[in-house]
């Protein structure tokens, strides 16, 4: 079971560590300085700070003391265009989206995923990267536009558990894409996902579909969860097709979406007014889970507070481990909860936290 | 020598006071000192070597908005590069 909690926020990198019942505060990184994603190894001796200074750029750092110490290396960055001083259009990375190891078999490979929406290879454990081209280069691409940013983002890395050169990428605004020979090519893998922001004849475009964040259930990998910008959808045939889930409680808007790792049946979800606005439904923070395929849905607010709540949960913010019973969850206004039980309690942390960009578990 | 400053904000990858640079430019002072000091180069740089946009660069005095790095020096030139409150 999972025993780090790294919490990623506008001020700094607060990492908790479980003792007795249950997570306690331990040390804080980068004081002040906004932390945007973490990645740690599956023993935790290595992790991933991604940050985003504002006026001074989106740095990466690398621990390999389990976040004791920490050590500034070069961040992904697109190739420079020549002659880039007259084209205010050449590519520059704005934000780490995404972080994902690439391949069971090799602890030094790592993908990341960035705004604007290039997909980022590390053979090295971060000390280089380069851009996917093939990827950077799909005509598909040319459609892709921003989601809550100007730039688009590369948010999610789904890494196929049996076969590492299979990978599908989820994009605001460029649904998701595939590759089967490890990067080399990609083809589009959104088709049934279904936008409301488009006129009518597009709303079925797979290329511009504005996917919030895609999992992949590690035990049954053709089972794939997707929050949507227009609901959840849902994919058991290993990316063929999508299917809307329409019966969800509360609202189908939201962020985050987490696959139980075990059970490719059960998903949580943090619904919030759709869409314009985004605040819990009613003031109440709520947390929706399935556990039988999206038949039925549990709305489970035990412990989170009910009325008069602005929190929202952001696509990074909910987090769940290898056993699928620790859950972890933060919000924009700073608050910080845990689950023992698969989300049927919750316990606050904190109340009083920074702006929480991720949650991860290690 | 041109004279080179960066903001506090910067000292752990720069140190703070002047720093005495060549440079006919101010890419080619910003070179200078990032040859000796390559961690900074990231922070004031972005990934087409354009200055980052909430990054102001002032010479003698003056607020230099466009054609920054072409922006010509004197040899005793004073460069202050800050970060832009437009930046947050």
């Amino acid at each position: 079971m999972a025993d780090h909690l790294y919490v990623s926020t506008r001020k700094g990198l607060m990492i908790y560590t479980h003792r007795g019942e249950s997570w306690v505060h331990t040390s804080t990184a980068f004081t002040g300085s906004p932390v945007t994603l973490t990645l740690a190894s599956p023993d935790n001796r290595t992790v991933f700070a991604a940050l985003n200074l504002g006026h001074f750029g989106v740095k990466l750092h690398r621990s390999t003391d389990a976040g004791a110490s920490w050590t500034e290396i070069t961040p992904p960055m697109f190739p420079k265009v020549e002659s880039s001083e007259a084209d205010a259009k050449a590519p520059a990375v704005s934000q780490i989206w995404a972080l994902a190891w690439a391949d069971p078999k090799n602890p030094n490979a790592m993908w990341a995923g960035c705004a604007p929406a290039g997909l980022f290879y590390s053979p090295d454990l971060g000390a280089t990267w380069s851009l996917n081209e093939p990827l950077w280069n799909m005509p598909e691409r040319a459609r892709w536009f921003g989601g809550g940013t100007v730039d688009t983002a590369l948010h999610s890395i789904c890494v196929d558990p049996r076969n590492a050169q299979r990978v599908a990428v989820g994009v605001s605004c460029g649904g998701v894409t595939l590759t089967e020979d490890g990067g080399q090519t990609w083809s589009i893998a959104g088709h049934g996902m279904r936008s409301d922001y488009t006129p009518p004849n597009q709303a079925e475009d797979p290329v511009t579909q504005d996917v919030h964040m895609m999992v992949q259930c590690a035990a049954s990998p053709d089972v794939y969860w997707l929050q949507h910008h227009n609901g959840i959808f849902r994919s058991t045939d290993n990316l063929k097709s999508w299917h809307e889930i329409k019966n969800a409680p509360v609202s189908g808007f939201g962020f985050p979406v987490a696959v139980h790792p075990q059970n490719p049946e059960t998903a949580w979800f943090v619904p919030a007014q759709k869409d314009e606005y985004r605040y819990p439904v009613d003031g109440n923070v709520v947390v929706n889970r399935t556990r039988d395929g999206a038949k039925t849905f549990d709305t489970l607010r035990r412990g989170l507070p009910q009325g008069d709540a602005w929190d929202l949960v952001y696509r990074h913010g909910l987090a769940v481990d290898e056993t699928g019973n620790r859950l972890a969850m933060g919000s924009t206004t700073g608050a910080l909860w845990a689950s023992e039980n698969g989300g049927e309690d919750w316990s606050l942390l904190s109340a009083h936290l920074p702006p929480i960009n991720a949650v991860k578990m290690a | 020598m041109v004279q080179v400053h960066f903001t506090s904000h910067l000292r752990h990858v720069v140190p703070t006071g002047a720093i005495e640079a060549r440079g006919g430019n101010v890419a080619e002072a910003l070179c200078d000192v990032f040859a000796r000091y390559p961690a900074a180069r990231g922070y004031v740089l972005d990934d087409q070597d354009r200055i980052r946009l909430h990054i102001a660069v002032f010479v003698d005095g003056i607020h230099v908005r466009s054609g920054v790095l072409a922006h010509p020096l004197n040899s005793d030139s004073e460069l202050y590069v800050m970060q832009a409150l437009s930046g947050g």
